[in-house]
């Protein structure tokens, strides 16, 4: 396992990108379900806000849910603040194509009208195939990593390569 | 899609070849896995009730027919708003508009929708099997679901009724259920035994007179009762049945007075049971029937929850239908 892709370290590297971005008393943090919640609860409790965390399960807002249908386990999506006018730092683990996170704003928009969305994630692995960038991303991989990263935990938290990456040429 | 090349597995209409709950016809034949995945996505549709937007892009583009060939207000109503929040669109056929009255059969009522290209069926109907049959005839191409059929079954309200004592009295595993009322006419009745036995309730106890408890009944593990005071001894979670005014043609009561006194749910007879028991009743009520109205109004009755559980209940029946309709997996 590369030795850069410590969670812990990656996540100091986030509460330090973030906090200059964030007023304590203000801002609202919500994480997507599994990883992005692991890693939105360390993001949250660094930096300290005061509004509870919110949570977020996009299975219903899915682009593909007639492809491949309902996950297996559908957790209740939580968001336990106004959205209206809020600023949120939406957290996920992996960005990949995108999608997930389209999936999500449409859920947040859903409970409101937020001042401004700021995308925070673990690892940025490339290959989006919508429009949607990181504005803090812990590790960029820009596609090079080949294979499927996945985070484990949620104690402790590890990131896992999960099939071999291509060979870089 | 003709009959004779059409093999659902294991020769249960609401699983296909592949084992995905392709239709909901009755809680009896279910597995558990799939009940569970039904009620466990309800409790993240209850969610969605509070937002400002109630909706779901889920089933966008969809097109979902209520067929309703009897009267029903709360079971049709809640399909359709469970449908229109998940973003279907709903076409509402009653009996009365449609062309059945003119002679056309069933099956060519539903192949004329399906030239329509909806996907799927919520139907309800004065005989038994309505559902089944155009499950059969119409395999995987749209999905069904059976909103009553005659006394046969009516699963949706079984599995709000079972969310409902989840969420409500805990888990049905230690859990005491009486139905009391009229057993013979109900459909309800016949899918919450179904239901309860499914996940694992350990008593499931039926009340109810000689007349309208169906003797084969003790066949499937159930305890019957036709004393209400021995019957409610000790019971967590009381369903009560709407006496079937209309189906009692047949003198199995001597008055409707009579069934009051001797079944009717008071704040008395309530003490005869658990301290807090829940009280269900699956509407419309009788009230001074089956039911009193210091009851039904009471604390201990959950009835206006249970409309609550049935909208999200419903909105996860179609989710789960739908999205194996897809070719996804729906397993738990």
């Amino acid at each position: 396992m590369n030795a850069d892709w410590d969670v812990t370290t990656l996540l100091e590297g986030m509460v330090r990108d973030l906090r200059p971005r964030v007023d304590p008393e203000q801002t609202a943090m919500i994480g997507i379900f599994t990883g992005g919640v692991w890693i939105a609860q360390a993001l949250h409790r660094a930096l300290g806000l005061k509004t509870a965390l919110g949570q977020l399960d996009i299975s219903f807002y899915r682009d593909d849910f007639s492809q491949i249908g309902l996950h297996p386990q559908v957790r209740a999506s939580d968001i336990p603040f106004a959205v209206d006018g809020r600023s949120i730092i939406l957290v996920d683990d992996v960005l990949y194509t995108g999608r997930t996170i389209r999936a999500a704003m449409n859920e947040i928009f859903d409970y409101g009208r937020p001042a401004s969305i700021l995308l925070a994630v673990l690892v940025d692995r490339g290959g989006h195939e919508v429009p949607v960038a990181a504005d803090i991303a812990a590790l960029r991989l820009n596609g090079a990593a080949g294979g499927q990263i996945k985070l484990r935990g949620p104690d402790p938290l590890r990131l896992e390569l999960l099939t071999s990456p291509r060979t870089a040429s | 899609m003709s009959l004779s090349t059409f093999r659902f597995g294991d020769g249960n209409p609401q699983y296909d070849a592949q084992g995905r709950l392709r239709h909901l016809l009755n809680t009896e034949g279910l597995r558990e896995p799939e009940m569970l995945q039904i009620l466990d996505t309800a409790e993240s549709f209850l969610s969605i009730a509070q937002r400002s937007v109630k909706k779901t892009p889920t089933l966008r583009g969809k097109t979902i027919v209520n067929l309703f060939f009897e009267n029903s207000t709360r079971t049709r109503s809640t399909f359709e708003l469970a449908a229109k929040r998940l973003s279907a669109d709903v076409l509402n056929i009653a009996v009365s508009t449609s062309s059945t009255s003119k002679g056309e059969s069933l099956i060519d009522t539903v192949d004329n929708l399906m030239a329509m290209q909806v996907d799927g069926f919520v139907i309800r109907h004065p005989e038994a099997g309505a559902a089944h049959l155009i499950a059969r005839h119409l395999g995987d191409s749209a999905l069904v679901i059976n909103a009553g059929d005659g006394q046969h079954a009516h699963p949706t309200q079984a599995l709000l009724d079972v969310f409902t004592i989840r969420r409500l009295a805990g888990p049905i595993e230690d859990r005491v259920v009486a139905i009391v009322g009229d057993v013979l006419h109900s459909r309800v009745a016949r899918s919450q035994i179904h239901a309860l036995s499914i996940l694992g309730c350990p008593e499931i106890r039926v009340i109810g007179p000689q007349t309208l408890v169906p003797k084969e009944l003790s066949a499937l593990g159930v305890h019957v009762y036709h004393d209400l005071q021995a019957g409610l001894r000790g019971v967590d979670v009381i369903c009560a049945l709407r006496l079937q005014k209309e189906r009692m043609e047949s003198h199995r009561l001597p008055s409707l007075d009579e069934f009051h006194r001797r079944f009717g749910l008071t704040p008395e007879r309530l003490q005869w049971a658990q301290p807090d028991a829940l009280v269900l009743h699956p509407g419309p009520m009788n009230r001074g029937v089956e039911i009193a109205s210091e009851v039904a109004d009471g604390h201990q009755a959950v009835i206006l929850q249970q409309v609550a559980h049935g909208l999200a209940v419903r909105m996860a029946v179609l989710t789960l239908l739908a999205g194996a309709a897809g070719g996804g997996e729906n397993h738990a």
